[in-house]
């Protein structure tokens, strides 16, 4: 507050009044009367009297609440700004809230609540949209606090307060709709955790992050990949990976693009900025690099200063760009309107470093002939920069002079100056030029971006890194990003003898088999049409031709007709569940008990010799799973495998274990089908119960998530069908496989019924 | 005898020269050995056949093929006549009777079964038998045949037998040099020297995204389209988006990054 003011104020009157409005608040915490003072004469500036009144009566309440000082006083300093932004009818809708979570036992949360309001209300400006934060802030207080024996709520909800701290950061990024849709991922998922929900909330968790990517508005790199790799490529025969880094604000200074040996970095996403569209944006950033790629030639630093390397980096990429568009001129619109026109005069030499400022105009006085700036020193090196690049392409060295040359005759004291002028001066398409400086002497103070630090090897298991595949989650319509690890593994083997026992025991099956596999045998004919030479007379074309003969007309000698025989194109892949209830035994109709398990060795054997027989191409693969960090997929045989011994002695050793996790595991092994080249692929799930998994408590869960896979093959072109052993399957499987399903009931029975269904499909 | 003349090249075919292949064409006439052409889409190759047809001035014969083409088509057939049935030669059986070039372009079109008869043809033997006329043809001494074949959109199942490839000498064409490819849009279509170049820049774009999504790049004849297109006085940016870009893909990110090739080729001024 200006000192004039408060001589000015600083009467009887005034002091008179702020114990009058002192009394108003009834609060006696001493912290309270430091700050009173300040607070009032902000208040008095923005809020009406009734405002004012109304601003008192919220502070008494939070001041009688009992919850110690510090809502008071966050409010008191607070809402003045507040009130400037949204005004001060939005004090009521706010009071609400608070008193609503004082009731709560979210008391806690009012403090975090209030201190991050302004910067919330700074995003959300206006009163529909802080209502719409209100709502979500008391709905998100409803959902996630905790109550004993279901009738009064006890535990504080743990998010709560992480949500506050992290609003603004959310609210850079999201709308609030996208907001809404974060809230709502992490109450329905963390709700019974309150460590993960914590997480989650303080944006510490990866799927928090993954959600947040999901929900941003602007253009995601990884959207565009493809089409950014083809504008390199195409434009400039030149191609590198594309590695996108995080620009989620919690970053500063905001990281610039840049390119090293690992690739090119660009930020992750990315709005329109200027009139120029995202995908045009991360272009100049391509064109720029690939500008620098193209024509720089990096230069030792340790003989420069900080200030001089500044001006040769200007200078070279005031270079690269005069390059670029001596190439590509019509990219010269888009280097316009993003690059920024500082204004001369802006920066006052006086009291500020002018250096960015100087160098940011000149940038634009290289690019912009329009530019207008009447500086002569200036001038002078913007005709010395043309000149010299009339010559030719120039080099990073001869630019490198100019530039020193350029410093040297516009240095001043004020440069200096540890006040820097920035505005006006980011060019945020350019790289931070890393690639120009080669240093002889390692630096000590600098960060060292190209130096690989040793990291300790982790010793991994012995088995493939996890695939991660998504989850549909129904309630919210949208997949869960990563969220099942998937470890991939060939399966353990055992004896193959137990498998050609098996298979002799149904010597007889196997003979009846033989007969039905003979028939399905491919022999279809096609018919090949119009020849002149041919097997067979094709009668019709044949007449016609005649009639044409007898009519006068030339008649077509085309009159005969071939056969091609065209196989099976079928590509086969067999999914096992190997979950713990494979384990049950099933009375058999001849006395005796047979584990699931083992009657499904012998189905499977029964199948993969029947396939065999015809030369489908075929694979198998089990699965189970132990949460979502823990679904195996064991390869049992596959494609470019035989029906032998080694696969035999896979499928021997076959156990019962864990979980159905199906959805990762199905999709898993349509990604092999996909490979496939051929007409028609099957998936055949061999599975005796629903999906299920200890970590998920909502049964149509896993479910649904089957269903969506299914709809996914669909669409890839596999074809999927279920053998259930679950004789309750009827209530569940067909909402995951539509028709495409049998129910066995007599288990007993699934040796012979397997292939026989087999080849029912694919006659 | 068939009429020579209707098979003459009689005026001069535009044809820029990329290194020395007339005169090791004008060799491989000399010898009347068999040659193929291979290169991508129109990057001349029947243009090269032309013009040297005119320069040894042999008629030529040019048989398109396709995948319905059978032997007869190639060597003739008995047609039904009312009074009985009259022979009608093939082409490749005139070009053998009448001593002209005889050029089967795109010949992996063809079934394979076909491609066999011309296997007398180009070896030593220089005969065709005609198993339905009973008739053996001994080839006119200027007789050559020429096949053009194209590498690039071939699948596994179309591919020339090694027993065909062996028979031939070979020309390996591709899109000229960005000089001499400018010096044939302007030659071709009359338009300046630096409108034309900077079409060539963006073909040249393309062509790096072959096996990225287009299966072959802009040709020089495409680039030819284009050129005329503007000196007809159509908006270079347009004349390039329809000539250039629409024709060779549907995919949409390669649409989209040839159509800022073009934007960022031409500046808004153009």
């Amino acid at each position: 507050m200006p000192d004039s003011d408060r001589k000015d104020n600083d009467s009887a009157a005034w002091r008179q009044s702020l114990d009058a409005y002192r009394a108003a608040l009834a609060c006696g915490f001493p912290q309270v009367g430091e700050v009173f003072d300040d607070c009032m004469h902000d208040a008095l500036t923005v809020l009406s009297p009734a405002g004012v009144s109304a601003y008192l009566d919220t502070g008494r309440f939070l001041g009688g609440m009992g919850r110690g000082v510090e809502p008071v006083l966050t409010f008191l300093e607070e809402w003045p700004p507040i009130a400037r932004t949204l005004g001060e009818e939005a004090l009521p809708a706010i009071a609400a809230t608070i008193r609503e979570l004082s009731k709560s036992p979210n008391a806690k949360a009012i403090t975090p609540f209030l201190q991050t309001l302004a910067a919330v209300a700074r995003r959300l400006p206006s009163r529909p949209q802080i209502q719409r934060y209100l709502d979500l802030t008391l709905e998100f207080a409803a959902r996630t606090t905790g109550s004993i024996h279901g009738i009064h709520q006890t535990f504080a909800s743990p998010g709560l307060p992480e949500f506050f701290a992290q609003a603004p950061t959310l609210l850079d990024n999201l709308a609030i709709a996208g907001l809404r849709t974060w809230v709502d991922y992490g109450i329905r998922n963390y709700h019974q955790h309150p460590e993960r929900q914590r997480d989650y909330f303080s944006l510490r968790s990866a799927d928090s992050r993954a959600v947040l990517q999901r929900e941003r508005h602007g253009t995601l790199l990884v959207d565009h990949e493809r089409l950014l790799d083809l504008y390199l490529r195409a434009l400039w025969h030149d191609s590198a990976q594309l590695v996108p880094y995080p620009t989620d604000g919690e970053q500063s200074p905001p990281a610039t693009p840049y390119y090293d040996a690992g690739g090119i970095r660009l930020p992750d996403v990315l709005d329109e900025q200027h009139g120029v569209s995202a995908i045009d944006c991360y272009r100049a950033m391509l064109a720029h690099i690939a500008g620098h790629r193209r024509w720089s030639q990096p230069m030792f630093a340790d003989n420069i200063s900080p200030m001089q390397r500044l001006a040769v980096e200007v200078f070279e990429d005031s270079r690269i760009e005069a390059l670029v568009l001596r190439r590509y001129p019509g990219l010269r619109r888009t280097f316009l309107a993003l690059h920024p026109a500082p204004v001369e005069g802006d920066c006052d030499p006086q009291n500020t470093s002018c250096l960015r400022h100087r160098l940011a105009m000149l940038s634009r006085a290289l690019l912009d002939a329009a530019h207008g700036y009447h500086d002569a020193e200036l001038r002078k090196f913007v005709g010395h920069f043309h000149e010299t690049m009339a010559a030719g392409d120039s080099s990073s060295e001869e630019i490198a002079t100019l530039a020193l040359a350029y410093i040297a005759r516009t240095r001043c004291q004020s440069d200096q100056l540890a006040k820097v002028h920035f505005a006006d001066t980011e060019i945020a398409y350019r790289d931070d030029n890393r690639h120009l400086w080669r240093f002889h002497e390692r630096s000590d103070d600098e960060e060292m971006f190209d130096e690989h630090r040793p990291t300790a090897e982790v010793a991994e298991p012995d088995r493939l890194p996890p695939r991660h595949y998504p989850e549909w989650d129904y309630q919210s319509e949208s997949y869960r990003p990563d969220w099942v690890s998937l470890y991939e593994s060939l399966h353990p083997a055992g004896n193959a003898a137990d498998i050609d026992r098996l298979l002799e025991k149904h010597a007889a099956l196997a003979r009846r088999l033989k007969r039905l596999l003979d028939l399905l045998k491919p022999q279809e004919k096609q018919r090949i049409r119009y020849q002149e030479d041919g097997s067979e007379l094709d009668l019709d074309v044949a007449i016609r031709s005649l009639i044409d003969f007898k009519g006068g007309a030339t008649a077509d000698p085309r009159i005969n007709m071939s056969h091609r025989s065209s196989g099976r194109n079928l590509a086969v892949f067999l999914l096992l569940d190997l979950s713990q209830s494979l384990a049950d035994k099933v009375k058999l109709a001849s006395g005796g008990e047979q584990s699931i398990l083992e009657l499904s060795q012998e189905a499977v054997s029964l199948l993969a010799w029947s396939i065999e027989q015809l030369g489908d191409p075929f694979a198998i693969a089990g699965f189970h799973s132990d949460t979502r960090h823990d679904v195996r997929y064991l390869h049992l045989k596959g494609y470019s495998e035989r029906w032998g011994d080694l696969v035999k002695g896979r499928l021997a050793a076959m156990q019962a274990g864990y979980s159905t996790r199906m959805g990762a595991a199905m999709r898993h092994a349509a990604h092999y089908l996909a490979a496939q080249k051929a007409e028609k692929k099957l998936l055949l799930v061999l599975t005796d119960g629903q999906p299920a998994d200890v970590d998920v408590h909502d049964d149509r869960l896993l479910i649904e998530d089957a269903r969506k896979s299914v709809e996914e093959l669909d669409q890839q072109g596999i074809f999927s069908y279920c053998i259930s052993l679950d004789r309750k399957a009827d209530e569940y499987v067909s909402d995951i496989f539509g028709r495409r399903y049998s129910v066995i009931d007599r288990v007993e029975r699934l040796p012979e019924r397997l292939p026989e269904l087999f080849m029912a499909l694919t006659r | 005898m068939t009429d020579k003349t209707q098979f003459m090249v009689v005026d001069e075919p535009f044809y820029q020269q990329q290194g020395n292949e007339v005169a090791l064409y004008e060799a491989a006439y000399a010898a009347r050995l068999p040659v193929m052409v291979k290169g991508p889409t129109g990057c001349g190759k029947s243009r090269f056949i032309e013009y040297m047809a005119w320069k040894l001035g042999r008629p030529l014969i040019t048989v398109a093929c396709n995948e319905d083409m059978t032997a007869s088509d190639l060597v003739g057939r008995y047609l039904l006549e009312a009074d009985g049935t009259r022979w009608l030669d093939g082409p490749l059986t005139t070009a053998a009777r009448i001593g002209a070039i005889c050029y089967l372009d795109e010949v992996v079109e063809a079934r394979q079964d076909t491609t066999v008869v011309i296997h007398p043809l180009t070896d030593h033997r220089r005969t065709l038998p005609l198993d339905k006329k009973g008739e053996l043809i001994r080839a006119h001494a200027d007789f050559q045949l020429v096949i053009s074949y194209n590498p690039g959109y071939q699948s596994l199942m179309k591919d020339l037998k090694q027993s065909t490839k062996q028979r031939f000498t070979a020309f390996d064409f591709d899109y000229p040099e960005a000089a001499l490819e400018t010096a044939i849009v302007v030659s071709e279509s009359g338009i300046d020297q630096a409108t034309a170049a900077q079409l060539i820049s963006i073909g040249a774009a393309a062509r790096r995204l072959k096996g990225h999504g287009l299966d072959e790049g802009i040709s020089t004849r495409l680039l030819v389209y284009a050129a005329t297109l503007i000196k007809g006085g159509v908006d270079a940016r347009d004349a390039c988006r329809m000539a250039l870009v629409r024709p060779i893909t549907d995919d949409r990110d390669i649409r989209d990054t040839l159509d800022h090739a073009i934007e960022a080729t031409f500046a808004q001024a153009s």
